[in-house]
């Protein structure tokens, strides 16, 4: 057997005394692509900056190569060849592809003049040898984000890297950029590298990974070839017990149409959209990254210019030029990225819950805190939000908790028409489950339910129609009886 | 002064042990201001008199006006340069309705409500021009308000010909030189203000909607905030507070200096940020503000007490502004 590029094991840690990891345990061969599973809290985050010399470690061994070796910082993982692509990149925008590649460690030339030529030359080399189809004299600013991370891959091989982690590395991505990805891995993988890969999706860890390891509450769960397990045995090992199903659906459509939109336009080349959601229903918006499917929420919510197109609920047309119109006509919308859009991230739980309905929970200009706390009680409660307290702030929370925060805010407005822009991003499978259940019961209630969605399978676990958009035009619409991965995909492409 | 029971604010923290450390840090500014009352009551037989500790008050008060204004600006993740201005501006043009000399306008002196409200009038109107730039026109408050501060303090020297305006009324005189029960009416205005804006930060909608604003303004406005009204009104507020504080200072004067109030807003901002109120919005309180101007006031008076030259002073200060935003940014790091 070959030796391990990485073998971790009896990793602990606390701070200040709450034990984060209490058996963190590894083993990362050559050549291969190894998944990290675990929710959020079960000790990944914590394990992966001992690895990158961020954290200390207050026990365990780390073997490199079978040399016992020790990170006080992460210039000295790098050294070590252990290299980290990051979730949330930090390029320099204004730069070009071969400074971020080289940023802090230029080749120079007389009088510490930068060797610009011979700096791209290495750079379009390493991209090359690669295929990535990037050149090294690009701004950075003018690449998508999946080019990025490639970017960010050329960099950390640049380092002579032979350790690549990737925590969450298709959170930005549409589907076909990450195909792109994939491909880097599976060269990454073919040239004796070994990959760390962190995702919650598990389509993608069984599409690329070849090998598992589970942590869960702070400590190893188990290890082994992603070949003989199932779907369903990773999420019980992740989630700690059985689950019937990954999706939760007992609502049935109604007979009659709460939203419809007709003719619509939006930001991005949006033009001639018209769909309609029934009472009871779940309605699946799907397409890749830039078919304008968050460019159709922003306009119901009034979030972007009045432009033409009719929306109508209940029946009656409605003119939604604010978020404040589109709130009164009974509409909620989650966005797609909570840290932006979605929570402030300075306020507790309960002014995140109670943001948006602040003009009902007092006398005249003055707020009621009773009926703040009272309110923000009851969605803890209903949503399952797992927080010490409703004045903890959101920023400790954990991404399935605070997508569950943005969640309860809306129902507080008592909407009638929910928006959800990918719902489920960066949720843990636990969470997700709970989403979907809200989702459904939602729905259940008479509610509608209008979700976008990057995922197949959670558009075909989920929703009772699909409408397809392609390049900010509707491509097709499914029914749930017709839905198929294959269909989608020939849809919007 | 300030009693620490408000629960309202953000970094009240619980569930892990690492948040323990923060009470200490979180009441850093209000236990150096007490060891600093301590030491200089040991080495001066002078601070602790009630005459020294009125004193320090009184010229406490226009800074902390003016603080309490900037407050609600910096937590919306904005600044305002111009209050200096304002206070002179205000100064002249409500002066010039409490003055019993030529320079007055038709009919002065005007009994004292008159110059009052017009000289709050001016500062909320001064303000709401920034207001407009920042909110509808979304000019960076820093430029807005750098503006505003050139153009007030222009307008001040036009409005009083280059000249101060004396001789005002003893009705006017008194904000600024009365007292109710032996507590001289600045420090009312002081408190008052201060009660009135902790109420409004803590308890009313428009609180919950400047701290929304400022922590994340898309999430504001996507939950249907009114961002840009409450940008507007930031401004307006500064203004007007900054127009009390100018009325105060013409008052105590005598007369109104058209140069007066000159690098005021730097000592506004210092007090913001020695109180723990974040430059980048969505965290702070009043009370800290409060509590940093009187840092700032005991300290300049206990320099005074002990001699230390005036010079030496604002170095003190501005080494005492960097160690409180490093104090500051070392919880945020640790967090």
């Amino acid at each position: 057997m070959a030796q391990p590029l990485l073998e971790a094991s009896g990793f602990r840690k606390s701070f200040n005394g709450v034990a984060a990891l209490r058996l963190g345990q590894f083993t990362l061969m050559p050549g291969s692509v190894h998944a990290l599973c675990g929710g959020n809290g079960a000790g990944k985050s914590t394990f992966l900056k001992i690895l990158m010399g961020i954290h200390h470690r207050d026990a365990g061994r780390l073997l490199r190569n079978g040399a016992e070796v020790t990170f006080d910082n992460p210039s000295q993982a790098l050294d070590n060849g252990i290299s980290i692509i990051e979730q949330e990149l930090s390029p320099v925008p204004a730069m070009t592809v071969a400074e971020n590649i080289y940023l802090g460690r230029e080749p120079v030339g007389l009088f510490g003049r930068i060797a610009f030529r011979e700096m791209n030359n290495r750079a379009q080399d390493l991209l090359d040898g690669f295929h990535f189809g990037i050149r090294a004299d690009t701004l950075m600013m003018d690449l998508t984000v999946a080019q990025t991370q490639l970017v960010e891959i050329a960099k950390a091989l640049s380092y002579d890297a032979e350790v690549i982690i990737m925590d969450e590395p298709t959170s930005a991505l549409g589907e076909a950029e990450a195909d792109q990805l994939f491909a880097a891995i599976a060269m990454l993988k073919a040239r004796g590298k070994g990959v760390i890969y962190v995702s919650h999706r598990l389509s993608e860890i069984f599409g690329i990974c070849d090998s598992y390891t589970v942590f869960r509450d702070g400590a190893f769960v188990e290890t082994g070839a992603l070949a003989d397990i199932d779907k369903d045995r990773l999420i019980q090992l992740v989630v700690g017990r059985p689950l019937t199903e990954e999706f939760v659906k007992d609502n049935t459509p109604g007979d009659d149409t709460l939203l419809s939109v007709q003719g619509l336009a939006a930001d991005r080349g949006v033009r001639d959209v018209s769909f309609s959601v029934r009472r009871g229903e779940i309605l699946a918006l799907y397409g890749l990254m830039g078919s304008g499917r968050t460019e159709i929420f922003d306009r119901l919510f009034g979030l972007s210019g009045q432009t033409a197109g009719q929306i109508m609920i209940d029946g009656a047309p409605v003119t939604i030029t604010t978020p404040r119109h589109a709130i009164d006509a009974g509409l909620a919308y989650v966005t797609e990225d909570r840290k932006r859009s979605g929570l402030v991230l300075t306020g507790d739980v309960r002014d995140n819950l109670c943001l948006a309905t602040l003009d009902r929970m007092g006398v005249g200009p003055v707020m009621n805190t009773r009926a703040e706390g009272r309110a923000a009680a009851r969605m803890i409660e209903v949503l399952n939000i797992r927080t010490a307290s409703d004045r903890l702030s959101v920023s400790h929370l954990s991404g399935g908790n605070q997508q569950k925060v943005v969640l309860g805010k809306w129902f507080l407005t008592e909407p009638r028409i929910l928006l959800l822009d990918e719902p489920t991003r960066g949720v843990d499978v636990g969470a997700k489950r709970e989403i979907y259940r809200v989702m459904s019961d939602f729905a259940r209630a008479g509610g509608a339910v209008v979700m976008v969605s990057s995922e197949t399978d959670e558009v075909l676990g989920m929703a009772d129609r699909v409408v397809v958009m392609r390049d900010g035009r509707v491509a097709g619409e499914l029914d749930r009886a017709a839905m198929s991965a294959e269909q989608l995909l020939h849809l919007a492409v | 002064m300030e009693q620490q029971t408000d629960t309202t604010g953000t970094d009240r923290r619980m569930g892990t042990a690492s948040r323990m450390a923060p009470a200490l840090q979180r009441y850093g500014i209000l236990i150096a201001l007490a060891v600093l009352c301590i030491v200089l009551s040991v080495v001066s037989e002078n601070f602790l008199t009630s005459r020294n500790i009125i004193n320090v008050l009184r010229q406490t008060s226009i800074n902390g006006i003016l603080a309490v204004g900037m407050t609600f600006v910096i937590l919306t993740r904005g600044i305002d340069l111009s209050v200096g201005s304002v206070v002179a501006l205000v100064g002249v043009v409500s002066a010039s309705f409490a003055t019993t000399s030529a320079a007055g306008v038709a009919g002065a002196p005007y009994m004292p409500l008159i110059p009052v409200a017009v000289g709050l009038l001016t500062g909320m109107a001064v303000g709401s021009v920034s207001g407009i730039a920042v909110a509808r026109f979304s000019v960076p408050a820093f430029v807005a308000t750098l503006g505003m501060l050139s153009a007030a303090r222009g307008l001040t020297l036009i409005y009083a010909g280059g000249r101060p305006i004396p001789a005002l009324t003893d009705g006017y005189r008194w904000i600024g030189t009365g007292d109710i029960g032996g507590i001289p009416v600045p420090i009312i205005l002081f408190g008052l203000v201060f009660a009135v804006a902790h109420f409004v930060l803590t308890r009313t909608r428009f609180g919950r909607h400047v701290y929304a604003v400022g922590g994340n303004p898309h999430a504001a406005k996507v939950s249907g905030l009114p961002v840009r009204r409450i940008r507007f009104a930031v401004y307006a507020i500064s203004g007007a507070l900054a127009g009390v504080a100018g009325m105060i200072l013409a008052a105590r004067t005598g007369s109104a200096l058209p140069q007066a109030g000159v690098a005021y807003e730097l000592d506004a901002i210092a007090a913001v940020v020695i109180g723990g109120t974040s430059l980048a919005g969505g965290i702070g309180r009043v009370s800290g503000t409060v509590i940093g101007a009187l840092l700032i006031g005991v300290m300049n008076n206990g320099l005074d007490l002990l001699g230390v030259e005036s010079y030496y002073q604002q170095v003190i200060k501005g080494a005492l502004i960097v160690a409180a935003v490093m104090l500051d940014r070392s919880r945020k790091t640790e967090d």
